[in-house]
């Protein structure tokens, strides 16, 4: 028998009982899609995270007050129990460097923000406009928070897009004025809608300059620095900068913690990875639940096609051609499984992605490629029981029963 | 054509041994009408399905052609079957999903055969038994008569020099059978060695040589 002719008669055989071929392939197909659906959901978690980094810049450090390290017996007493905070002048000290492009003090509280007989408790965020350059924030209106002396208390202000909204409905908002706590300040422009940016939410939080915060908090702390190095090369030279820095501006305590943003991407990287695998591995376990149910329903078909096989040996098919037709059968019916299971699939990827348009759900090649290949290889597998029990039915026996 | 020398088969069951042949010898020569009769468990069947090549005998020999066939291996036997013997069943064995024309079609996709030359030769078949109008019906689709010369068609049309038919009227009208019978008796006019197992008086009076078995043993053998 030719191979083309047992792959057609393997096909008639399955038109032929609609039903059980149908069942089948939607249980194989169900396993193939939630593998496509699982990975692209992890590889999407993966790629948002990633982009939630890349929109912080990807050159840069984070300077937080207090030393994150844990220490035996004997550093427990050289660590003192309060740091020493961060301040204006530390901020400025570090500008001093051919690593370091930008320096963005933030200063971070919240206080009742009121306009026009309407008051909100609201995020106070306290930097400079390189923190607008650093974190790629975009106006839709007016201008960025001031340049120039970092000391200047300045009482103006830009404005969320939810906040500006709240309080101002559709109203123009430029050159206005906003009560933050007891002081008044004027509008100077709007952020552009932006949703989460690690942390803060960009829409939710009124920006003042760094001097201003402080006055306003009455606090001269930092609640952390943000430095962004020139160049990627530049990341590790920046950092040893900030820290000898630092060092020496705090009586040779090195009592601050510096993040590179490659550091961290890193580690969400593994562990998103690590996820995406997990549940790859979980629709995996779907896919070899859908094999076994292809044997059953292959070891039924066998039974049920018993007077058909005596026949076949008796017009004179061999044992091997009979294992070839039930094996085909059983691969058959996992790439239709994994044909549908990839249209299913993809369906529900592209329908993820248009729900949550900023998480990039993607299926990743290799799921793509071990989900189809699975699929094929648990047919071949589960397909082989069957098929022998087929091939070695005695044809007497087998022709015996109606 | 066909030879068997001392053909013993000897089935277990449980720890009881049962001979359904015992020392059983047998020539049929080219073209021959054989019908074997026999009440119950005589072996009858047994018989057929050792001389199909279905069954092995647990001893003896099976000469087809002057060949020894009853040691062949699997693929061998597979080939013999295809090329030299052809099979009548009672309960006919169409395969269910295939129309007509696709179970005909069955031993010469088995053979290898061109899909041009599987259709020519599908047409000509199904019009022997008178079935050219039949060819694209399911088996569900056609009355037993017809069920029955579909499967004629499929046992003659790698032209078989051995046709073993069992009970091939068993499960048929008086009408249908005779139809049935009619065309097996016109293959075995063209030269086709035909032998039918049957219960039924009338049909073993039909043929021209008449095997009786009791118990496993060939209790006469006569020209009629």
């Amino acid at each position: 028998m030719k191979l083309l002719e047992s792959l057609r008669f393997a096909f008639q055989a399955l038109t032929g009982f609609r039903l059980r071929s149908i069942l089948m392939v939607l249980a194989m197909s169900i396993g193939v899609a939630s593998v496509m659906i699982l990975t692209g959901i992890g590889e999407g978690a993966r790629g948002y995270v990633s982009g939630q980094f890349a929109s912080l810049g990807t050159h840069m450090l984070i300077v937080i007050p207090g030393r994150t390290e844990t220490g035996g017996a004997g550093a427990a007493f050289t660590v003192p129990d309060t740091p020493r905070d961060l301040t204006l002048d530390d901020a400025i000290a570090l500008r001093r460097s051919a690593h370091v492009s930008m320096v963005a003090p933030v200063v971070l509280g919240s206080g009742l923000v009121s306009a026009k007989g309407r008051e909100r408790d609201i995020p106070i965020l306290g930097s400079t406009r390189e923190l607008f350059t650093i974190r790629h924030w975009e106006l839709s209106q007016g201008t960025a928070l001031p340049e120039g002396d970092l000391q200047r208390d300045t009482p103006v202000c830009v404005l969320g897009s939810k906040v500006r909204k709240e309080l101002f409905g559709a109203d123009p908002v430029l050159g206005e004025w906003l009560r933050v706590g007891d002081r008044r300040m004027r509008i100077i422009g709007v952020l552009r809608p932006g949703g989460m940016s690690v942390g803060v939410d960009v829409d939710d939080v009124v920006l003042v300059p760094v001097a201003t915060a402080q006055a306003l908090f009455n606090s001269p702390s930092l609640f952390r620095i943000m430095v962004s190095a020139t160049r990627r090369e530049s990341i590790e030279p920046a950092r040893r900068f900030v820290r000898d820095t630092l060092r020496e501006r705090h009586q040779g305590e090195e009592d601050v913690t510096v993040i590179t943003q490659d550091a961290v991407l890193a580690t969400f990287d593994q562990i998103l990875g690590a996820l995406t695998l997990a549940v790859g591995g979980i629709g995996a376990i779907s896919l070899v639940v859908a094999g076994i149910l292809v044997m059953n329903v292959m070891l039924v078909a066998v039974s049920q096609r018993t007077a058909e096989i005596g026949l076949l040996k008796a017009l004179g098919a061999r044992r091997s051609g009979i294992l070839q037709l039930f094996l085909y059968e059983a691969v058959l019916l996992c790439l239709l499984g994994a044909v549908v299971g990839t249209l299913v699939g993809q369906a529900g990827v592209w329908a993820l992605a248009s729900t949550y348009p900023q998480v990039p759900v993607a299926t990743p090649l290799w799921a793509w490629i071990a989900g189809v290949s699975v699929a094929v290889v648990t047919g071949v597998l589960f397909g082989v029981l069957p098929a022998r029990r087929a091939a070695d039915l005695d044809p007497v026996t087998a022709l015996s029963r109606r | 054509m066909i030879r068997l020398e001392g053909i013993d088969r000897i089935f277990q069951v449980g720890d009881q041994q049962v001979h359904a042949l015992s020392q059983v010898d047998l020539e049929v020569g080219t073209g021959e009408y054989i019908s074997i009769m026999g009440p119950s468990g005589s072996g009858k069947s047994t018989l057929l399905n050792l001389l199909g090549l279905l069954d092995r005998p647990t001893s003896g020999r099976y000469f087809l052609n002057d060949q020894d066939v009853s040691g062949l291996d699997d693929a061998r036997q597979a080939y013999t079957r295809r090329r030299y013997i052809g099979f009548v069943f009672q309960f006919f064995h169409l395969v269910p999903r295939l129309t007509a024309a696709g179970n005909v079609e069955l031993p010469l996709i088995l053979d290898g055969v061109a899909p041009a030359e599987r259709h020519e030769r599908v047409k000509t078949s199904l019009a022997e038994v008178g079935l050219a109008d039949r060819a694209h019906h399911r088996p569900d689709q056609l009355s037993g008569g017809q069920r029955q010369r579909v499967a004629i068609a499929r046992a003659t049309i790698m032209r078989p020099q051995l046709l073993l038919a069992d009970e091939p009227t068993g499960n048929l009208d008086q009408a249908s059978g005779a139809d049935v019978l009619k065309v097996l008796e016109a293959l075995s006019d063209q030269g086709i060695a035909l032998m039918v197992v049957t219960h039924d008086a009338n049909i073993g009076a039909r043929a021209h040589r008449a095997i009786r078995m009791v118990d496993g043993r060939i209790v006469s053998d006569r020209a009629q």
